[in-house]
Formats: structure tokens, C-alpha cells, sequence
């Protein structure tokens, strides 16, 4: 079984929160030097006439700006954020509803038969605790440092231009993700149910599912169905990790992922940082695809919705050849199309702000959040069958989501979404399986009522 | 344990308070924030009960079933102190929050008032234990099996769900008057917000005499419910107004722009 690594890249990328509320002219006026979300740079450049080379005397200017504008916009981040707040919490309801309905329906997807991704090669079948301990912790560091890895090279592919490659491996991706997975996916569906149905027709929706999906995130697509397919591929993506990931691993790669989120994407020398700092040397926005947007940014004269990301991963699901692919196009996986990137920048540069509602400035969230979040929730649901573990996950995980967005209005810059919401859901899921869990069914048992 | 039972006890249970979230607060997403935050609180609180009660339980004698029920009340006890204890947690949390926002914010107005946030708090706090009481119990009701085919009671889903319902709606009104008094400084109203709590959920003590537990509780819940209608500036004559139509506030206040 070889896993979509390419996935643990693209969403250490896409773990970048990034604001959008911010009004134009001071966004446009931060020192580019600074490592800004790349992700801002599409909507600056709407709202603000760009001239091909900044200067970078927007340094003054962002120094004298920012005082009058925090007023505004720490007033905003409430009134705004809030708006900004509900369009995340939709999407992960959304994906989280559709992995935990499957989890408890499709009993598919919580077999074990043995089968483990080749990146986490250590088995939980062992005879003791602290052997199962070590074989956990082995797997986690195996599939932290090959996501590093992916990362770093991916920061050098980027950084060697080398576009083409990352384009032609996305599309492989999400060709993958959409017939594939689906495919999968629908197969279980029918044998849950118990449903006849023959090859062409399955053919058929398969095909029409997977072109209408292509077409939306790869080019043009009204805004709604792009993100429809961005989190049906989440959910089918989160659904691959909760089937192939054994147990104890599961939980410490979560909290390593959210450990590497922080690191990566805060310290200096983070590669993902790194790559924000590229982008904005280029004065590229870098990573529109693999990335939920919750708006749309419409350009003068033209209707070029803000592409959204691309499936992250392909996991070939089968064998081991298939891995060595699916590493090599890991890497080109998590990029989104940097020459239509730069097309539209340019093609943006020539709106006004009068294109740009207040309305449609949204926050992006990485579809790598929506995939750990829903495997989060998904492991809670299959293990135990207890549905408030479930639900005290599912609040932990959404106002850890609040805290971020609330800290990404203070601080305006790009930040990891996975850290507090991972812990926030770690700790919920272990209290409320071990300690609210036989409180409950004792009250429940006596009918009493607190 | 039949579709029926499922359908019936869930929109029983929940559906006045889905009605309510539809209609008052879907469309505003400070108010979902607020609400999923007192969701959380509450969370909060249960989660430290069961710790306190876990651990009595581990250093106690497992064997006495009598000492594991006397545990259990005393769990039930703790919990609704500690949940009371967490609202005024919250409470105090969002007033800082909102003298902070007003200290940053141009207008003169808060984007949300003291009132909806005890009634949107309160809901959070009802939808969060209301699930908890129930959603393991619906879950049960849609699989096969017979109720109280042990010599229990026939009505447990029936009356689990009423009593679902009549948390949720307390915890609503419970949220209104205690805000409200936490403003006024009426302390001695907390004390009876609180002692009513208490006294809802010893009655349930009584469970599966559900005439001593059911009937008590419904006549709190609109004792309660008149009394947070006072509190939050409702009155007769408001009422008159607004069911014959001729409440201007009110009409002004839903018409919508065309």
C-alpha cells in the first residue's frame, strides 16, 4: 500500500491559514520582504493596481499604515472574521458529516486485514505495550521525515522553476483521486447497500464524475461545485488514512503533523516559510490549488475564479510499484499550476478595487487541515462507536479552527491551522473515550440527568 | 426500536431547539460561534466532572453497587455545580471580550448584546447536553432489540426524549436569567438559577417513576421560562403586541430590504 506522500507535502503547504479580510491598500503595503501569505498576494493584487517591480518602499509606507488601519481592522476581524469563521466551519462540518456517515455506515473502511502504506512499515500486532509503543513511534518518524523530505524537495523544485514537471504530476494526482478513489469508494457504497449495478453505468458516473471534477479545480467551475469536490476529495483522502493507518500510529502521527505544521511553518528556516519567502520574492501567490478558498475573486472583464486545489494525493491504494510513482509525483503533487499562476496574477494586476466586494475576500484553509481533521473525527467514530467522543472531537476541532482564524486576524499572517485544533481534538478524544465515556453510560443507565 | 422511535424521539428531543437555531441564529455567524463556544464550555465542565468522578470511582470499593450509586449522585451533583460554575466562566470571559471589542471598535454599538449572548450561551449549553444525554441513546433506538425486556421500562426512549427536551429548553432559560442577574448583581436570582438546576436533576433520581420526574420538571421549565421572558424585557402587553401583529419594533426590526 503506498500513501499519497505526496499528501503529507501538499498540506504541510496547505496548512497555511491565511487571512484575507484585510483591507487592500495596507495589504498591499507590507513589506514583501517580510514573509507574507502567498495566498494574500491574489487579492492584493485585485484590489491595488501592481506595478511589475515593488519597490520595496512600501516599508515606510506599511509602518505609517498600519497604525491608522489596526484600528479598522481590529474591528473587523470580529464583524469580518466572523463571516470568515462560519465559512470554514461549513466545509470541515461538511467533510467531517461525510467521513464519520461513511465511517459508521461502510464498514469498509474500518477492516483491518494486515494491509499498512509502505510508510508505516512497523506493525501494532505485537505482544506487549511498549513494543506496540516503539512500533508507533517508528512509523511516525518514518512518515514525518518523509514528508520533510517531499517538502524540501518540493521548496527546491520550486525554487529551480520547474513547473511543467509540478503541473503534469497534479493533474496525475487528482486523475488518481477522482476516478480512482471514487471509484473505490461508490464500489463500497454499493456493497454496504447491497445494490446491483452494472459496469456501464457506473462507468458512466465515474467518467462524469471525474471530468466535471477535473474541469472545476484544474480550470473554471462555478465556485460551489469547486468546493464540493475539494472536500469530497478530502473526505476520500481522510478515509484512505483511517483505513491504512494502524491504530497507535495514527494518533502520534497526528500530534507529530501538528508539531511539524508549527515548526514548519513558523520557523525561519521552515520549509514551508521558505517557500512563502520565494513566492514573494517572485511575487507569485504560490499554492492556489490544494487549497479550500471560501471565495471567489472576480477580475475585470473576465470571470477567473481563484483556482482551488488540486487533489493532494494520489494513493495509488495498490501496489508497490505504483509507490515509487506516487513518490516521484508527490512532489509535483502539492503545486498547483505556476505558469496559469502567473497568468492570472498578471491578469489581476489589471482590476480595480472596485471588483473586489468586502464580500468576496474569503480565508483559505489547506485541504492537508480538512484531511486531518476529518481523520481526527473518522478515528474517533470507528473506534468505540460511541457518538459523543465523536461530537466532543467534532466542537474541540471547530473552535480550535476559531482560535486560529481569531489568531490569524491578529496576526495577519500565513499560520498552521493543524496545531490547536489537533490538540484541542487529541485531548477531547482521550478524555471523553476514558473518562466522560463511563460517566455517561452510568448516567444513561439510571436515567439521570445532568 | 423502529424508525418511528428514531424519527419520532429525535424531533422530539431536538426539535425545538433546531427550530430555534434556524431561525435565530443560523443566519448570523457570531451567534454560531458564541453557540459552538458555549458548547465547548460546557464540554469543559463535564469533562472536569468526570475526572473528579473517575477518580473517586477508581479509589472506591467497585463491589457495593449501593456506593457506586451514592458516587453516581454525588457525581450528578458536582457536574451541575461545576456546569453552573463554568457559565459564569463564560460569562465572565465574554464580558471581557466584549469590553474589549468596544474599546477597539469604531462604533458605538456592540455587534452583539449582553441578551443574545445569554440566550445564544445557554442554547450552546442545552444543544451540547442534550446531545450528550441523547445521541447515544437514538443511536441505540435505529438497531434492533426490545425495551426493557429485563423488566424496565417500556417508555425509556419516550421519556429520555421528553427530558431531553426540557434540558435543552431549561439550559436556554437558565442561560437568559443568570446573565441577567450576573448584570444586575441579583445574586440571590443565581442561587435559585442554580438550586433549580439541582432540583431538575435530582428529580431524575426518580427515574423510572417518570410521574415524580417528568412532571416536576415541565412545570420548572415554564416556571423558568416565564421567568427569563420577564427577564429579558418581555411583558404582557409586548406579548399582546406581538401575537396581534401591531408590534412596530418588531415588524420594522424583520422586514427585509428589497
Amino acid at each position: 500500500m503506498s500513501t499519497s506522500d505526496s499528501e503529507e507535502d501538499s498540506y504541510n503547504e496547505r496548512t497555511a491559514l491565511v487571512a484575507s479580510e484585510i483591507p487592500s491598500v495596507p495589504s498591499y503595503q507590507q513589506d514583501p520582504d517580510q514573509p507574507q501569505p502567498a495566498d494574500m498576494e491574489p487579492r492584493r493584487r485585485t484590489v491595488a493596481p501592481e506595478p511589475a517591480a515593488e519597490p520595496p518602499s512600501l516599508d515606510r509606507s506599511a509602518v505609517e499604515r498600519e497604525p491608522v488601519d489596526l484600528e479598522e481592522e481590529e474591528e473587523l476581524p470580529l464583524k469580518y472574521g466572523a463571516k470568515h469563521v462560519i465559512m470554514l466551519f461549513v466545509p470541515v462540518t461538511l467533510c467531517m458529516v461525510v467521513v464519520v456517515a461513511t465511517i459508521k455506515s461502510v464498514s469498509f473502511y474500518t477492516e483491518k486485514n494486515g494491509q499498512q502504506l509502505i510508510y508505516t512499515p512497523f506493525t501494532e500486532d505485537t505482544d506487549t505495550v511498549g513494543e506496540r509503543l516503539l512500533n508507533s513511534v517508528l512509523n511516525t518518524i518514518i512518515m514525518i521525515s518523509v514528508i520533510v523530505v517531499m517538502t524540501i524537495f518540493l521548496v527546491v523544485l520550486y525554487k529551480y522553476r520547474c513547473y511543467k514537471f509540478i503541473h503534469g504530476w497534479l493533474i496525475l494526482s487528482s486523475l488518481m483521486m477522482l476516478f480512482w478513489f471514487s471509484f473505490m469508494y461508490l464500489g463500497e457504497v454499493f456493497k454496504t447497500y447491497n445494490l446491483a449495478m452494472d459496469y456501464p453505468t457506473v462507468a458512466m458516473i465515474i467518467w462524469n464524475f471525474g471530468v466535471v471534477g477535473m474541469i472545476c479545480i484544474h480550470w473554471k467551475g462555478p465556485l460551489q461545485l469547486q468546493q464540493a469536490y475539494l472536500i469530497a476529495i478530502s473526505a476520500l483522502m481522510a478515509l484512505v488514512f483511517i483505513k491504512y493507518l494502524p491504530e497507535w500510529s495514527a494518533w502520534v502521527i497526528l500530534g507529530a503533523i501538528s508539531v511539524y505544521d508549527l515548526v514548519a511553518v513558523l520557523c525561519p528556516k521552515g520549509p514551508l516559510r521558505m517557500l512563502v519567502e520565494t513566492a514573494q520574492e517572485r511575487n507569485e501567490p504560490i499554492f492556489p490549488a490544494l487549497i479550500y478558498s471560501s471565495a471567489m475573486i472576480w477580475m475585470v472583464g473576465m470571470a477567473n475564479p481563484a483556482r482551488h486545489a488540486e487533489p493532494t494525493n494520489q494513493d495509488t491504494g495498490s501496489s508497490d510499484e505504483e509507490a515509487h510513482r506516487s513518490e516521484g509525483s508527490a512532489l509535483a503533487r502539492d503545486w498547483v499550476e505556476p505558469e496559469t499562476q502567473v497568468s492570472s496574477g498578471m491578469n489581476r494586476s489589471y482590476s480595480t478595487e472596485d471588483d473586489l466586494d468586502e464580500e468576496d475576500r474569503g480565508v483559505k484553509l489547506g485541504l492537508g487541515d480538512f484531511i486531518f481533521y476529518s481523520v481526527l473525527v473518522g478515528k474517533a467514530a470507528a473506534t468505540g462507536g460511541d457518538w459523543n467522543t465523536t461530537l466532543a472531537c467534532f466542537v474541540a476541532i471547530l473552535i480550535g479552527l476559531c482560535l486560529t482564524l481569531l489568531l490569524l486576524a491578529i496576526f495577519k499572517k500565513a499560520l498552521p491551522a493543524l496545531p490547536i485544533s489537533i490538540t484541542f481534538g487529541l485531548v477531547f478524544y482521550f478524555s471523553t473515550d476514558n473518562l466522560v465515556r463511563p460517566f455517561m453510560d452510568n448516567l444513561a443507565a439510571h436515567q439521570f440527568y445532568i | 426500536m423502529t424508525a418511528s422511535v428514531f424519527f419520532g424521539c429525535t424531533f422530539i428531543a431536538f426539535g425545538p431547539a433546531i427550530a430555534l437555531f434556524l431561525f435565530t441564529i443560523a443566519r448570523d455567524p457570531l451567534r454560531v460561534i458564541f453557540l459552538i463556544a458555549g458548547a465547548f464550555f460546557w464540554l469543559c465542565s463535564l469533562l472536569l466532572s468526570s475526572l473528579v468522578w473517575f477518580i473517586t470511582v477508581q479509589i472506591s470499593n467497585k463491589e457495593s453497587s449501593s456506593q457506586q450509586k451514592g458516587l453516581l449522585i454525588f457525581g450528578v451533583v458536582l457536574s451541575v455545580l461545576l456546569q453552573e460554575t463554568c457559565r459564569f466562566g463564560y460569562y465572565k470571559l465574554l464580558k471581557k471580550a466584549n469590553e474589549g471589542l468596544l474599546m477597539l471598535s469604531a462604533e458605538e454599538t456592540m455587534p452583539i448584546s449582553i441578551r443574545q449572548l445569554a440566550y445564544v450561551s445557554g442554547l450552546g449549553f442545552g444543544f451540547m447536553s442534550g446531545a450528550f444525554s441523547m445521541v447515544n441513546i437514538l443511536a441505540d433506538s435505529v438497531g434492533p432489540g426490545t425495551t426493557g425486556i429485563h423488566g424496565d421500562s417500556q417508555h425509556y426512549f419516550l421519556s429520555s426524549a421528553f427530558m431531553t427536551m426540557a434540558i435543552i429548553l431549561l439550559h436556554m432559560f437558565w442561560g437568559v436569567v443568570f446573565f441577567d442577574s450576573c448584570e444586575k448583581q441579583h445574586w440571590w436570582s443565581l442561587a435559585v438559577v442554580v438550586i433549580s438546576h439541582l432540583l431538575v436533576s435530582c428529580l431524575t433520581f426518580q427515574n423510572p417513576q417518570y410521574v415524580g420526574s417528568l412532571v416536576p420538571t415541565y412545570i420548572i421549565v415554564f416556571l423558568v421560562g416565564l421567568w427569563a421572558f420577564f427577564c429579558s424585557g418581555g411583558s404582557l402587553r409586548n406579548l399582546k403586541l406581538c401575537l396581534t401583529c401591531k408590534d412596530k419594533d418588531f415588524l420594522l426590526a424583520n422586514h427585509r430590504p428589497r
